[in-house]
Parts: C-alpha cells; sequence; structure tokens
C-alpha cells in the first residue's frame, strides 16, 4: 500500500519511514491486492494483533461498515474503541484537526474513519501517526467495500480478470462506484456504468469504463451490481431523475431484465423495490450476503496487512507537480 | 482613486539594469536616476548626484505591477490581512498600486465605509490603494448602491466580487449608471444553479474523486450575458478572473465586434490545471475552479494576444484553521500578492509559452488602464514606479516567508525563479531586499 502524499510535507525533512494507509483503492498495486485477497487463511491464526488499538470513528450512519471492522479488530484479538459523531466533541465544533490529535495522543496503531467530507482521512493521517484506514470519504472513496466486493467475485467466479461487471444506477454519488470501477479496472475487470445521465458524472470514461444509459447493456455482463439510490443524497429540487418511479421503471434491477447464471451484488443497505426487486434481492443469484461475510475477512486482512507488514521505506513526497 | 501614506520621496540611481518597459519600447542597459521620488534621467554612466546607488547589473528594471483585484480584508477580516500587512505582501511582490475588493464585513456599499477606509489608506498604506464599491447592497443582488456618492468619495470601480449580478435587469441598470459613475463595472461571472454545491472544474478529475462539479459554462454563459448586455448599453465592462476557454472565446467575439471589455487572469489559472486537486490540498480550491489544460492554455493565449489585458491575484487571505480541514469544507482562495511574479516567471515565462515583456505589460500597464489609471512607466519626468527583478536566482515559497497574514499559498515549498528585489512605489522605495 502507498503512504499519502502531502504535498507540504515533501519539504519537510524525512522523518519516520511513512506510515502506511490504505485511503483510496489507488494507493495499491496489483500485487497489493492479490496478497490481501489471499490472506484468509493466515488472518485466521489468532491472536495476532494482541497488544495493537483500534480506533473506529464514525462520521456517518452504518451497521456493516463500522460492525465488521469492529469484529475485525477483535477476531485479531486487537483492543477496539468506536467514537460516533454524535455524543462526542464533534457535537461541540470540535474540528477534525482537533479531534485527530486527542485520538492521536492514546497512540492507536489504527484509526478507522469515515467521514462526509473528501479528503478527511487524509487530513487525520497528517496529524497522527497511526495507519489510516477509509471507511468512506464523502462521495470519493471506500476502499475496503471494493476489496470485499473483489473478494467476493473472485470467490464465486473464481477469477476477477476478464470478468464483466455491469454497474448500475447512482454513480454520481457514489463512493462505492468510484473505488469499484478503479478496482475493477487494475485487476483487468471490464466494467460498464448503467444509469440516468444525470446520475453517470461527466468525464468518468477516463478511469478505463464503458458507460451506457440504457439498462438492456447490462445483458451481457456476468455480474450486475446494483448501487443504491441515495434519497439522503439527493436534495429537494435537484431533479437528478424526475422521480423514483420512473427510475424503477427505466433502471430498476427486476427478473426479467436479469438473465440466468447473472451474478447480482448491492453495497447495503437496499431500497428494496427502488434500485433493486425484491424477488432479485432475495433469488440464490444475489451475492449480497457473501458480500457482508466477505466484508469481514477483508478487513481482517486490511488491519493484519498494514499491523505486521512492515512499513516500507518511501521517498518523501514529490512536491506537487505544476502542469 | 488611490490612496496611500504620503511621505519622503527618494533618490536613487540604478545602475546597469536591464532596463524593460513594453510600453515606452525601453530595452537596454541602462542606469536610472529618481530625484525626489521622479525619473529625473535615463542613459548610460549617470551621475549619483549623492544618491544611493543600487547595483543592477544582471536584473531586470520593469515599471512596477498594478494589481486590480486584493483581498485586503478589512473591514472584518483584520486577523488574515490588514491594510499594512496587504500592502507590505503588495511591495515585497513588486506592486505599486493595488485595487481593493468590497466584500468585507461590513461590505463597502455606503460612502461612510468608503470613507473611512480611505482614511485608514492614507494613514497606513504602503503603497497605493484604490477601493472597489459594491454594486449592490449588500453584496445581494437586490438595489443598486449609490454609486455617484460612491465614485464622489473616490471608488475605483464597483463590483459584487465573491458573487454574481444575478438579475439580468439589475445588471442593466448598473451598466446604465456607468454614464454618470465614469467608474468601472468589474464582474464575477458564475451562474450560481448550475455552479451549487461545485468544489473543482467539473471533468474526468471531478468524475474521478467524487467532487461536485462546477462547469465551465456556469462561468460562460454569464460572460456572455454580460456582454450582450455591455453591447447593447454600449457601456465597458471588466471580467474578473476567467478560467474557461469558452469565456476568452466569447470576449473575443465581443471586442471585436466593438465591445469595450476588458479581463482578467490569475497566476494560479496561468499556471495550474484541475489535476492539481488530485492532492486534496485545500491550498487548491479557488472560485473559479482550477480548470482543464486546454483552458489553461487558452487563457495563456488569451493573455498573449491581448484579449485578456491583465494579470490580477485575485490574493485571497485565509486563516490557517479555516483551510486546515478537509477540501470540500475549506473556504475558496488561495493568496498570491508575493508570489504571482514568480510563479509566473518560472511557470510560463521560463517554459516559452510568453514573452517577459508581454508579462510585464500585462502585469502594470494593462491593469491600469483597464481601470483607467495611469499606467506606470519608466520615462524621464514619470512618478518612479519601479521593480528591480532578480530571474536568476532560485527561491524557495515557505509558509513562514510571508509579509501577508496569511499563508494559504498553492505554492508552499515550490522552488521559483524570479524575485523582486526592490520596489518603488509613488516615488517611494517600499521593498528592498
Amino acid at each position: 500500500m502507498g503512504e499519502i502524499h502531502v504535498m507540504r510535507e515533501g519539504y519537510l525533512p524525512p522523518r519516520q519511514p511513512p506510515r502506511r494507509h490504505l485511503i483510496s483503492i489507488g494507493d495499491l498495486e496489483r500485487e497489493d491486492v492479490e496478497r490481501l485477497l489471499s490472506l484468509e487463511r493466515e488472518v485466521k491464526k489468532l491472536p495476532t494483533l494482541r497488544g495493537h488499538t483500534v480506533v473506529n470513528v464514525f462520521y456517518e450512519s452504518s451497521t456493516r461498515t463500522s460492525s465488521s471492522f469492529e469484529l475485525a479488530a477483535k477476531r485479531l484479538s486487537a483492543d477496539t474503541m468506536s467514537i460516533k459523531a454524535a455524543g462526542s466533541s464533534v457535537d461541540k465544533g470540535e474540528s477534525l484537526k482537533d479531534t485527530a490529535l486527542t485520538l492521536g495522543a492514546y497512540d492507536p496503531d489504527v484509526i478507522v474513519i469515515r467521514h462526509p467530507q473528501i479528503g478527511a482521512p487524509q487530513l487525520v493521517a497528517r496529524y497522527t501517526d497511526a495507519h489510516v484506514v477509509n471507511a468512506g470519504d464523502g462521495k470519493h472513496q471506500h476502499p475496503t467495500q471494493a476489496l470485499l466486493d473483489l473478494y467476493t467475485i473472485q470467490d464465486e467466479l473464481g477469477q476477477i480478470e476478464g470478468v464483466h461487471v455491469a454497474i448500475v444506477g447512482d454513480v454520481l454519488h457514489s463512493r462505492v462506484a468510484r473505488s469499484n470501477v478503479q478496482a475493477l479496472a487494475l485487476m483487468g475487470a471490464k466494467v460498464t456504468l448503467v444509469g440516468p445521465p444525470p446520475l453517470i458524472p461527466r468525464g468518468i470514461e477516463a478511469m478505463g469504463c464503458e458507460v451506457s444509459h440504457e439498462i438492456d447493456a447490462i445483458a451481457d455482463a456476468d455480474v450486475v451490481y446494483v448501487l443504491r439510490m441515495q434519497r439522503e443524497r439527493m436534495a429537494e429540487g435537484a431533479n437528478f431523475v424526475p422521480s423514483l418511479r420512473e427510475y424503477t421503471e427505466r433502471w430498476g434491477v427486476t427478473p426479467e431484465r436479469i438473465r440466468r447464471g447473472q451474478k447480482v451484488m448491492h453495497p447495503g443497505p437496499m431500497n428494496r423495490g427502488v434500485e433493486i426487486d425484491p424477488r432479485v434481492a432475495d433469488a440464490g443469484s444475489a451475492l449480497i450476503e457473501a458480500q457482508v461475510r466477505a466484508g469481514l475477512v477483508v478487513r481482517m486482512a486490511v488491519l493484519y496487512d498494514l499491523l505486521t507488514t512492515g512499513p516500507v521505506p518511501v521517498e518523501a513526497a514529490e512536491p506537487l507537480e505544476v502542469a | 482613486m488611490l490612496y496611500g501614506r504620503n511621505g519622503r520621496k527618494d533618490d536613487l540611481v540604478i545602475r546597469g539594469a536591464r532596463v524593460l518597459d513594453p510600453v515606452e519600447g525601453v530595452d537596454a542597459v541602462l542606469d536610472v536616476r529618481v530625484d525626489k521620488g521622479t525619473i529625473a534621467a535615463l542613459g548610460e554612466g549617470l551621475d549619483a548626484n549623492g544618491h544611493r546607488v543600487v547595483d543592477g547589473a544582471g536584473l531586470v528594471l520593469a515599471p512596477a505591477f498594478v494589481d486590480p483585484h486584493v483581498h485586503l480584508r478589512v473591514p472584518g477580516g483584520e486577523d488574515e490581512e490588514t491594510i499594512v500587512s496587504g500592502t507590505e505582501a503588495a511591495a515585497v511582490g513588486g506592486y505599486c498600486a493595488i485595487l481593493a475588493m468590497p466584500n468585507t464585513d461590513p461590505v463597502v456599499d455606503s460612502a461612510a465605509v468608503l470613507g473611512s477606509l480611505i482614511e485608514d489608506a492614507k494613514a497606513q498604506a504602503v503603497i497605493p490603494v484604490g477601493f472597489l464599491a459594491a454594486i449592490t447592497r449588500g453584496q445581494d443582488g437586490a438595489e443598486l448602491t449609490e454609486m455617484a456618492e460612491l465614485a464622489d468619495q473616490g471608488a475605483a470601480g464597483f463590483t459584487d466580487d465573491g458573487r454574481p449580478v444575478i438579475a439580468p435587469s439589475l445588471m442593466r441598470r448598473a451598466l446604465q449608471y456607468h454614464g454618470i459613475t465614469g467608474r468601472r463595472l468589474a464582474l464575477h461571472c458564475e451562474e450560481p444553479t448550475l455552479s451549487k454545491g461545485g468544489q473543482m472544474h467539473e471533468g474526468a478529475v471531478s468524475a474521478e474523486l467524487g467532487f461536485t462539479g462546477y462547469p465551465s459554462v456556469a462561468e460562460s454563459l454569464m460572460v456572455e450575458r454580460d456582454l450582450s448586455l455591455a453591447a447593447y448599453e454600449e457601456a465597458p465592462l471588466h471580467l474578473l478572473h476567467l478560467s474557461a476557454r469558452e469565456s476568452v472565446s466569447a470576449l473575443r467575439a465581443a471586442q471585436a465586434k466593438g465591445v469595450a471589455a476588458t479581463a482578467e487572469v490569475t497566476p494560479h489559472h496561468l499556471c495550474l490545471t484541475d489535476e492539481a486537486v488530485r492532492s486534496l490540498d485545500s491550498n487548491m480550491k479557488m472560485n473559479p475552479p482550477l480548470r482543464s489544460a486546454d483552458d489553461r492554455a487558452e487563457l495563456i493565449e488569451g493573455l498573449r494576444d491581448g484579449t485578456i489585458a491583465c494579470v490580477a491575484t485575485d490574493h485571497a487571505p485565509h486563516a490557517r484553521h479555516e483551510k486546515e480541514v478537509p477540501f470540500e469544507a475549506a473556504p475558496f482562495g488561495v493568496t498570491g500578492l508575493e508570489t504571482a511574479f514568480g510563479a509566473l516567471y518560472t511557470h510560463v515565462v521560463e517554459p516559452g509559452l510568453l514573452k517577459l515583456e508581454t508579462l510585464l505589460e500585462r502585469m502594470s500597464a494593462g491593469p491600469a488602464r483597464a481601470y483607467g489609471l495611469e499606467p506606470p512607466r519608466i520615462a524621464v519626468g514619470a512618478q518612479a514606479n519601479l521593480v528591480l527583478l532578480d530571474t536568476e536566482s532560485a527561491w524557495r515559497v515557505e509558509e513562514d516567508g510571508f509579509h501577508s497574514r496569511s499563508a494559504n499559498s498553492w505554492l508552499l515549498g515550490q522552488t521559483l525563479r524570479g524575485r523582486p528585489k526592490l520596489t518603488v512605489a509613488a516615488g517611494k522605495v517600499v521593498h528592498d531586499s
């Protein structure tokens, strides 16, 4: 895993070898992903992380991610501490920098952070000595979700390279989609994004995927990856879609639109009857529970890898290159 | 229209510099003698007359710069900048005059606020400052300010900078009022429903990073509207901080039809593209945002061919804690007074994208003319407004090296070439290193 590149540190004298973080799929090389996906057997050797401290800081609500990080740390015998923004000093207006400094004073080995703003994990990495794992930052990245999705696909289809994945729905607001496009492209899968034009960000093809606005484009895919319609991100009157009814009519994933043998994935939480028909969600072809199980394994692998594979000495980051 | 501390006028001889004044057509190694703040002689082997002698060998002596777009943050933001710190920073950057924007707290929208600023500038400003007043009261886009009275009080122009004038009818009335005030209207062109929530340029980089995009058309649509209104009313206007190539072509077309429009571009838009936002550094966050490589190329071309008359720093100081937050939570804006020439010399002139002479004109006479000010020039009888530039030695931009009260620079940690060694403003040495 790569260290983050904080521009201002580029010209400071080199300190300790940089801590490794998992902030973006862009921090990983293909061999890193392969190693993480194959760590399953090793991470079951307990108690691997006894004496280490993992702090989970969640500024956004989460069931799957926070519980699986906590359980992953516990399975590895690490000490864990979970902090939610509600009821903490964040409610009193404490800045993220000060929260990071406060938590850093306990010398945690890993800080897992979810935050509604892009770049929050980088900021925490700048002000603490902990390894930072991004559990979702705004619409930017959710790298452990992408890793668990890769794990699920590999487990189910035996490979990732050459697999065709259609990602359907609200790509614009989805950090899951961005992380997955990046991760799937890194591993040699083919990705097609499908959704209404206002929900497909302009220029996203540059990430190495194709774009279609027609639901028929999912027909060729091996895996149909359904994104949640993020209703809480849809401000009143934003008009990304005229109505959820029309969205479901044209882009909802229904049994009629799924071909035999196609696998269906969803990062959860689902809006049954909106982006995914309940019959699809409950069918044998759905890998949704497998994804949740993979989440635990993959998060154990990430924590284990960060804490047991020694920091790779990396040269200080280059100062920003001007175009 | 410009106000500063009165005081001594200096005597000085600068020997052996390459004197470069594109307006006067001078490019020669000469001595320049300043007597009591006025250029008294240009020539070879001038007598020092007992004046202080500055060795200019290997340096470039040019008309000092004029910055038409500075946020001095007074009144209301004295923790970020003051008249003293802002004008000191400008002096260090080679400027002999700056224009300050009225989006302060309170807004400069009444003769009383403007009058008190002018009094403060007369007591404190290290170099002359002009103050623009707001177009609308409180810059809320609803009612015109008392523009005639503000012009009489000494407003250097009018702008709602930071915000667009949303209603076309109000924009039209403001243009009509130009006939009374004679002062430029300077427009921040942004269609707010298209830019809403925008954090950076809309394109491949925003798609990948997940930021809400601020598309080019949010600017160019408003540029086209304002140029249409200016054509209809036959009134001049000035377009602030252009960033999009579509805006440059719209301006070029309007100028060809005879619209008296000028425009400015910032050093950061001339040096950077949206790729810089990948760092997630909040000092890469500006309004308008950094745009694509094609936009950058067109801005440089517009500056070269004169469509864009001037470079403006849009110096926007912010307190450290305001920028030490995730990108999305950070305010827009970066500082620029102390780094403008170095940035542009290093990233635009040295790579051969623009001639030094052109840059010097666009940083001095260009902005002065855009606001109807006397262009600084190097000629006998002219007031001494001079900058002595070292274009050879490299220097590093450091957080603690600024005279500005704020250090939110996009250049932190960079090594630049091109730095003012001596600045003379209104006949007085204001920077000497």
